[in-house]
């Protein structure tokens, strides 16, 4: 082979390899498409109001909608960020400011792994501390298992957020002769917090979507309840329910619900996102 | 914005209630980590004590037992250790391909009119709840499966052992390409940062001496974050193992091994997704959660070992 050759036999190759990455890539966000097509076009002709607004009907009776469990959704999702919300940014707090030694690095590979603990074990677990004492399913055994699994994910947003501030700030508000504590929560929080809120929508994003640890803590509901000591409907549950039933009609309200489920996780990542990019330009 | 923040905290300083929390603030910290840990080993704990009458039961014998069956309460968890392991490999081995390819044109090749629309689709990929690809699943891919691809594969490749068998739709194989899909923007996602922070010099140096874009991916920049991206499979795999609804949904739910990747299986998640409100023996109950407790370990495991290369290569963690 002539050096000629040889070169434009490397060229030959670069462009197939280039082709063939671009190729990948462009699958992956194809599939994507594919995906949202498909449930938009089944969703979008089965979402009206009663199906936002009433609650399930029985088997057979046409009609009847998911709204006890979008009202399900919020209020578990709403109680487990308020247990999150505390413990996963004082820790994350607690591992950038104190977070040199053995200890800290400790919990912080706890963490991680936490984090890739499937959410059925986390199931499991709020069955074993919260269900079978109280003897019955109940929301707040699932608001736990969501608080758990948004732990690892605020944690770390907390602490890469604090550490990405500039020691300055901390350093000038003690200059200023501020204490340690006001130095922190006046001074260092503020410039941290749009990357902990991004940290904390993308948590809520991530449990928004979970099913798995429900099937034994929620458990689901056909009624109107509030009560969060009860069993309660939750609309990712209802989108599994029906989708394993033998009913048509089910089907379409599943896909109703999984086109108004992504729309929800969609809408929280792009809040994160928005929050994270306009913090950049600031 | 941050002087004023700064003076507002000297300000505030003075004002009593500042000062209690002044004292009670590492106090709070501390507590928080404090029942941050207490959580995570409760976890373990909790799963292992309601394991423990399945444990004494069945001993070390229940992880390579194949039987199970709630009526004479003989439990083994060997079909769905199978099933969860199979699955998770096949998965693993599609999307580590278009995974790590695929980073390699966002971070290297594409231009960035295309690398961040890109990016930002795939990074929604991995916002879709599994019950959504569950649903698409079962009623797309599942019926297309059965129609189009398996009876394609048996015609061509059916004297394998591996693709014999009536084709149902729902199975390994269906399990395994949804799961592909599910892990395929972790691989992308974490690949594009490891591939990016490779030294703009390395590349240079080869640029330089004349070679290819392409021959400096697959010569520099790729071996320096080969460590980091085996992690981040390893990572993706530690999620296709534990992934529970979508392949509930779409894996068959029969606990037998088969060696043709048509037929249906079962995982240790949907099992216990399945079967564990129905579970009405304590002992049945315990089997489940040892199951739980046997995901559990197989997880702690992968993911200690996926950090702790991605440590190995930058220093630091990288996190999804």
């Amino acid at each position: 082979m002539s050096g000629r050759d040889h070169t434009r036999w490397r060229r030959l190759r670069a462009a197939a390899g280039i082709f063939g990455t671009a190729l990948c890539a462009g699958t992956a966000a194809a599939l994507l498409l594919i995906i949202l097509g498909y449930v938009v076009q089944q969703g979008a002709t089965a979402i009206d109001l009663p199906f936002l607004t009433q609650i399930p009907r029985p088997v057979g009776i046409e009609g009847g909608g998911v709204a006890n469990g979008i009202v399900g959704s919020l209020i578990i999702v709403g109680i487990a960020t308020l247990g999150a919300i505390p413990i996963g940014i004082l820790t994350g707090i607690y591992l950038a400011l104190y977070g040199r030694g053995r200890f800290p690095d400790v919990v912080r590979f706890m963490s991680d792994v936490l984090s890739g603990i499937p959410s059925i074990a986390i199931g499991l677990f709020a069955y074993t501390v919260l269900v079978q004492p109280m003897a019955h399913f109940s929301a707040v055994s699932a608001s736990f298992a969501f608080m758990v699994m948004m732990l690892p994910i605020i944690v770390r947003a907390t602490e890469t957020a604090i550490l990405s501030v500039p020691g300055t700030i901390y350093e000038s508000a003690l200059a200023l002769g501020s204490s340690n504590y006001a130095a922190i929560v006046h001074g260092v929080l503020p410039a941290a917090r749009p990357a902990i809120v991004t940290g904390l929508l993308l948590a809520v994003a991530r449990v928004t979507g979970e099913t798995a640890p429900l099937l034994f803590t929620a458990f689901g509901s056909q009624f109107w309840v509030l009560n969060p000591l009860r069993p309660m409907a939750e609309l990712s549950l209802q989108i599994f329910t029906y989708a394993l039933s033998p009913y048509e009609s089910w089907h379409q309200q599943a896909w109703a619900g999984a086109l108004l489920l992504i729309v929800a996780v969609f809408a929280l990542n792009l809040l994160a996102r928005l929050i994270l990019t306009r913090r950049a330009r600031v | 914005m941050t002087e004023t923040q700064v003076r507002r905290g000297v300000a505030a300083r003075t004002n009593a209630r500042n000062s209690l929390m002044r004292r009670c603030f590492p106090l709070m910290v501390g507590s928080a980590t404090g029942i941050f840990v207490l959580i995570i080993a409760a976890l373990f704990v909790e799963l292992l004590v309601n394991s423990l009458p399945s444990i004494r039961q069945f001993g070390p014998g229940f992880l390579w037992s194949s039987e199970w069956n709630p009526v004479t309460e003989r439990f083994g968890a060997l079909p769905f250790i199978y099933g969860t392991i199979v699955s998770s490999l096949i998965a693993l081995a599609i999307a580590a391909w278009i995974g790590i390819l695929g980073a390699a044109f966002l971070a290297e090749f594409s231009p960035r009119y295309l690398a961040t629309p890109l990016g930002f689709i795939i990074e929604l990929l991995a916002a879709v709840p599994s019950v959504v690809y569950g649903l698409w699943g079962l009623f797309c891919l599942a019926p297309a499966m059965q129609h189009y691809i398996e009876p394609a594969l048996q015609r061509y490749l059916g004297f394998l052992p591996i693709f014999s068998g009536p084709a149902y739709g729902v199975g390994l194989l269906t399990a395994a390409l949804i799961l592909a899909l599910m892990i395929v923007p972790t691989v992308i996602a974490i690949s594009r940062d490891l591939l990016q922070a490779v030294p703009a010099e390395m590349r240079e140096a080869l640029l330089a001496l004349g070679a290819t874009r392409w021959d400096t991916f697959k010569m520099v920049v790729l071996p320096y974050a080969r460590a980091g991206i085996f992690g981040a499979c390893i990572l993706a795999l530690g999620r296709a193992l534990g992934e529970t609804i979508a392949t509930t949904m779409v894996i068959g739910n029969r606990p037998a091994i088969s060696l043709s990747l048509l037929a249906p299986s079962y995982t240790l998640s949907s099992v216990i997704a399945n079967e564990f409100t129905e579970a009405t023996t304590r002992l049945y109950l315990s089997a489940l959660i040892e199951l739980g407790l046997v995901l559990f370990l197989i997880s702690v495991l992968v993911n200690s070992l996926a950090r702790l290369l991605m440590r190995a290569v930058f220093g630091t963690v990288v996190r999804p």
